[in-house]
């Protein structure tokens, strides 16, 4: 029971990484209809940018707590501000004049695309995992339990609550933005129907810009607590946890953005508790597999519309 | 007149029913289709016409209902219960499409030879005999570009054989489209609207092509149509359709004069309204299909069907 | 889907900008550039003996920022400035002559395939002749020659193979490497493991033609296996999972280390010339031959050529069995799905055996061409089967032209040669910053490109497509109205 507790609140940190980049695949998916491939490259700049710019800072774990909340504070901005220029410039350079083309040809610039990124970041900073010390550390222990001779601790890590809890705002942010805002409202206008949107006034373009800026930024501050979390990055990372941001997105339903946050979180839960109790070299394919099956067999997700094939 | 429809049909469609969610797009509809006869299924837009269409050619599977086609050799077939693709294959129902579904890219030709798939393939001994050049194959293959030619010619596409199917004009596409499934050899012709979009002139080469298809091939023709002239002029049976149930069925002439379809149709309450008026209205129809001439753009909204809201009220009165 | 699809034209969008507007645009540039390249470029961090150090390198990222600019400027006064526009663009004022062309193209188009054809079969002769009389490329041995023909050899299969899926049948594969890995392990297993313990290990030099026919049929089933449950998918979601299906057969080559020996690879017998090795050895081919025949001394570049023909056949052998395949009725069916499967559906086409056809017979030629690149390695390992392959594979394809099997051969030689054309690239050290081999540009250089073609010419280097059968006169279908499937 301990145990699992420890596997639920790891899965949630997890989890919560995952959604917030599902977010950016289920928006532009809404938005536009299509995969942003390179969405999970977006967020490996984000965690990139994080480790690049906290080794300029030079701030390590002892450093005091005032000096460390401010270097992430610019941290974050940093990246936040990267990675949306990044995701800016990759749908203005290989999305927008493809606008109108044939189906599989957005497809194929995004795979594209995510190899420029992947390459590009790769050439500029060489291949191997960066690994840094742990910035913030410490936990608190929840619980208690002695195994034998052993203490078991159930511990929340300051890290993984700063997650969750960032997490949280940011999604009551970012729903108050889509439900409340004229943006939010143009965008979701956008998603129904772009042809009408833009004759009733809305600029779709620059919609479409924002979604993605939108993304990036959620991604960016996934690639960062990614990056504080596991204190290691690479410019493959984007790969494997874009997939699984994908999955999360169909998951939950794509097209909607609670979805994909319950959809990340399932994920989340879904690799802990495999690596947890059953075996760890095969935790990508248990979400690869899940992938598979949640495609095949739910393709509308848990909050997704079904579609009706019109004939 | 003799109500030949009810002697051995070809096809029976009995209660039929489809639901999509809460929506009843068809109640529980009766109707039978005669052999080697021209029956037109009309009725105002969403009246379920093309559902009927998607459950006889199995591309939906109906909520209720039974659809039984009867073969002239007696064999029965339940279209309810086959795959889409059996549905033509074994029950050989083929169809057109609403908005014409031809293979553009490929040549005329190819269309042709396309839908001649499951003999080619028989013949082919599973691609290998073809791949090892089986005489069978050849054969077959040689009978097949007879078929096309046979076709091309009956449409008049002859001379466009060689080019692609997306760069003919709406009409001919129009009639590449009824070739296609004539190549399947039906026994039962399903077409959506195959007049919509034509001029006059093509309009009449139409209904002779489907006179002739009826006459000469002996197959049964279910034809959704919104131009009174085609309807009239050629279907020896009408089905009216509003809100996907039935309001009349009949010889045109019946229909012509049917109460309940000029109320569906023209809103008023009149119990003798003149047959001119229903005369009238397909005329305003066709002018407005002359003055969209050519062109791809179909006529989203026909006169005959611009009177819908009136209609609804009329008829809950 | 049967109004013709526009295709996204390469044309610009002119407009006549002030030059403040480009000024204005420019400095946008520059604005959009910086964040770009600063921390990621113009910070460079090194990881050495476990100590993380950084330089910065502002001068890399201003230079590469200038190039933008400097580029983006270009596009302006040559390209976008509409009379700089009417000037460069041949193909609106000769719209006339467009016509006659197009009818060169299409006289020389057949010769195009044949003359490939010859010098592919020339190909070592040639090399081997100018050996002989001194005639050599530059740090282009013969050796290499033959071995890069051999390794482009292998790309152009596994492009035609792909192709039938993604280019006939209009189904996106993103797994694709995933057959190529199970004809590559059929083969290593069967002919270190299997054969010998079945047959004794008298089998193991023949290994390779025993063997890679039932590579070819075991990939085939993986394609049927793999394409059952994708069926109703489409477009990205079909993309995607293909994809995890490459990841997950590659991840448990990974991780089942009883069967496969997992990260550290299998290692397999070459290739024999039906049963003679080539080694400078008694019993070896130059042996035998010279026993048998005529004096023939050892030289490894025997081994070469013959590796070089083995392939050639092969490819050769898919080219013309896809190509007699688009004749008969199930190449026309692939086809058609790609155009339409509604209506394939409406005509009684089985459009479930449809696909899984495509799938197996493009599986099969992966398979095929796995089992001969685990010949020619000596060597199988799960690194060789990345994500990247396949999307490189795909970017072949599409350069090529979806569909067109000979762009494919001249996209692949375009796209491996360049990659050979980067490693032999020594003089761009001087320019590149320490530490960086042209060498590792080259997937970059294809991320770009398909990105480029995308924009430029979607339909890839040649867009007609041939019809499959004509009465009287066979005219090349446009590519702006094929269709491109839903994926």
């Amino acid at each position: 029971m301990e145990y699992f507790l420890q596997q639920l609140i790891n899965g949630l940190t997890l989890g919560s990484i995952y959604g917030l980049i599902a977010i950016g695949y289920t928006m532009v998916y809404g938005i536009i209809g299509m995969i942003n491939f390179a969405h999970g490259d977006v967020f490996m700049v984000g965690s990139m940018t994080t480790f690049i710019v906290l080794l300029m800072l030079g701030v390590t774990g002892g450093s005091g707590p005032f000096i460390i909340v401010l270097a992430l504070a610019l941290v974050i901005a940093i990246s936040m501000a990267v990675a949306a220029t990044f995701n800016w410039a990759i749908e203005r350079v290989a999305y927008r004049p493809l606008r109108g083309s044939f189906r599989l040809a957005p497809l194929i610039s995004a795979i594209g695309m995510s190899i420029v990124l992947q390459e590009f970041v790769r050439i500029a900073q060489e291949g191997r995992a960066k690994p840094i010390q742990p910035i913030i550390i410490g936990k608190k222990i929840l619980m208690t339990k002695v195994v034998g001779n052993q203490d078991f601790n159930v511990t929340l890590s300051y890290m993984q609550m700063i997650i969750i809890l960032s997490t949280l705002v940011l999604m009551t942010v970012f729903t108050f933005i889509i439900q409340r805002t004229s943006l939010g409202r143009a965008q979701r206008a956008c998603e129904q129907d772009t042809k009408m949107a833009s004759l009733l006034g809305i600029n779709v373009d620059r919609t479409i810009s924002i979604t993605f800026i939108l993304g990036a930024v959620l991604a960016a501050f996934a690639g960062f607590m990614f990056f504080m979390y596991y204190n290691v990055t690479d410019f493959f990372v984007g790969f494997n946890a874009g997939i699984k941001a994908f999955t999360a997105a169909v998951l939950g339903g794509i097209g909607s953005i609670p979805g994909a946050m319950l959809g990340g979180l399932l994920i989340g839960f879904i690799e802990v508790m495999w690596s947890a109790y059953f075996s760890i070299e095969y935790k990508d394919v248990a979400a690869f597999t899940i992938l598979v099956l949640v495609l095949i067999f739910m393709p509308q997700g848990l909050l997704g519309k079904p579609e009706v094939e019109k004939i | 007149m003799m109500r030949i429809w009810e002697n051995n049909p070809e096809l029976e469609v009995i209660h039929l029913t489809m639901r999509f969610g809460g929506l009843t797009a068809i109640g529980d509809l009766s109707f039978n289709i005669a052999r080697k006869q021209i029956t037109a299924l009309i009725g105002p837009n969403g009246a379920g016409k093309t559902t009927v269409f998607n459950c006889i050619t199995g591309f939906y599977k109906p909520t209720e209902g039974m659809l039984k086609l009867t073969h002239e050799d007696g064999k029965t077939f339940l279209l309810e219960r086959m795959d889409d693709f059996m549905v033509n294959r074994v029950a050989h129902v083929a169809r057109t499409f609403q908005n014409i579904r031809l293979f553009a890219g490929m040549t005329v030709v190819e269309n042709l030879m396309v839908a001649q798939h499951n003999a080619l393939m028989n013949a082919s001994g599973f691609t290998i005999g073809a791949l090892f050049g089986s005489k069978g194959y050849k054969r077959a293959d040689a009978e097949a570009i007879e078929n096309s030619k046979y076709w091309l010619d009956k449409v008049g596409l002859m001379n466009r054989a060689d080019d692609p199917a997306g760069d003919l004009s709406y009409g001919a596409q129009r009639r590449l489209e009824i070739a296609r499934a004539m190549c399947t050899k039906p026994r039962l012709l399903c077409l959506d609207e195959p007049a919509a979009g034509l001029n006059p002139r093509e309009s009449d080469e139409l209904n002779k092509l489907l006179l002739s298809i009826r006459d000469d091939h002996g197959v049964a023709i279910i034809l959704i149509e919104h131009d009174m002239s085609v309807v009239m002029g050629i279907s020896d049976h009408i089905v009216v359709l509003d809100y996907g149930r039935k309001i009349a069925d009949g010889t045109p002439d019946e229909i012509k004069s049917d109460p309940a379809v000029i109320r569906a149709y023209l809103g008023v309450e009149d119990e003798d309204a003149p047959v001119e008026i229903l005369k009238e209205a397909a005329a305003m129809h066709r002018a407005e299909l002359r003055e969209a001439g050519n062109t791809k753009t179909k006529p989203t909204k026909p006169v005959l069907t611009a009177k819908k809201p009136i209609a609804k009220k009329a008829v809950r009165k | 889907m049967s109004a013709p699809v526009k295709s996204g034209s390469g044309g610009f969008e002119t407009k006549i900008l002030s030059n403040a507007q480009i000024a204005k645009d420019l400095f946008y540039t520059a604005l959009i550039t910086f964040p770009i390249l600063v921390p990621i470029v113009a910070i460079r961090t090194q990881l050495d003996q476990g100590v993380l150090t950084w330089h910065s390198r502002f001068w890399l990222a201003s230079c590469l920022a200038l190039a933008v600019v400097i580029a983006r400027g270009l596009m302006h006064f040559l390209v976008w400035n509409p009379r700089a526009a009417a000037s460069l663009d041949v193909s609106a004022s000769a719209k006339p002559t467009s016509a006659k062309r197009l009818s060169l193209s299409d006289r020389i188009g057949p010769y195009v395939s044949r003359g490939l054809l010859i010098f592919g079969l020339l190909l070592p002769i040639v090399a081997h002749l100018g050996h002989a009389i001194g005639i050599e490329l530059p740090s282009f041995g013969e050796l290499r020659l033959v071995d890069l023909a051999t390794y482009i050899l292998i790309y152009v299969m596994l492009g035609w193979g792909l192709n039938v899926v993604v280019g006939l049948a209009g189904l996106l594969d993103l797994g694709y490497v995933a057959f190529y890995a199970v004809g590559a392990y059929s083969y290593a297993l069967l002919s270190t493991v299997y054969f010998p313990r079945w047959f004794g290990t008298g089998v193991v030099p023949f290994a390779f033609y025993i063997t890679m026919p039932i590579a070819g049929l075991l990939a085939a089933c993986w394609g049927v296996i793999l394409g059952f449950p994708v069926l109703r998918l489409r477009g990205d979601y079909l993309a995607i999972v293909t994809l995890a299906f490459g990841e997950i057969i590659r991840l448990v080559l990974i991780n089942w280390f009883s069967f496969t020996q997992g990260p550290q690879g299998i290692n397999v017998p070459k290739l024999t010339f039906f049963g003679l090795k080539f080694k400078d050895e008694p019993g070896g081919f130059a042996d035998f031959v010279s026993t048998h025949f005529f004096p023939l001394a050892y030289n490894r570049v025997q081994g070469y050529i013959f590796l070089y023909y083995v392939i050639l056949a092969m490819a050769l052998a898919t080219y013309f069995i896809t190509k007699k395949l688009r004749r008969l009725p199930i190449g026309r069916a692939w086809e058609a799905l790609r155009e339409d499967e509604i209506a394939c559906r409406s005509l009684g086409i089985n459009t479930t055996n449809t696909k899984l056809t495509a799938f197996a017979i493009g599986a099969m030629f992966g398979g095929f061409s796995g089992s001969f690149f685990a010949a020619r390695q000596g060597f199988v390992s799960p690194e060789s089967f990345v994500y990247i392959e396949s999307a490189l594979i795909l970017a072949i394809v599409v350069l090529g032209g979806l569909g067109s099997q000979i762009g494919i051969v001249f996209s692949a030689v375009a796209i491996m040669g360049s990659f050979e054309i980067f490693r032999e690239m020594d003089f761009m050290k001087a320019v590149l910053p320490t530490g960086t081999e042209p060498i590792q540009f080259r997937m970059l250089f294809v991320g770009l490109a398909m990105v480029l073609m995308m924009r430029f010419r979607p339909r890839g280097f040649v867009t007609k497509r041939e019809p499959t059968v004509y009465l009287k006169e066979k005219k090349a279908i446009s590519g702006d109205l094929v269709a491109e499937g839903h994926g």
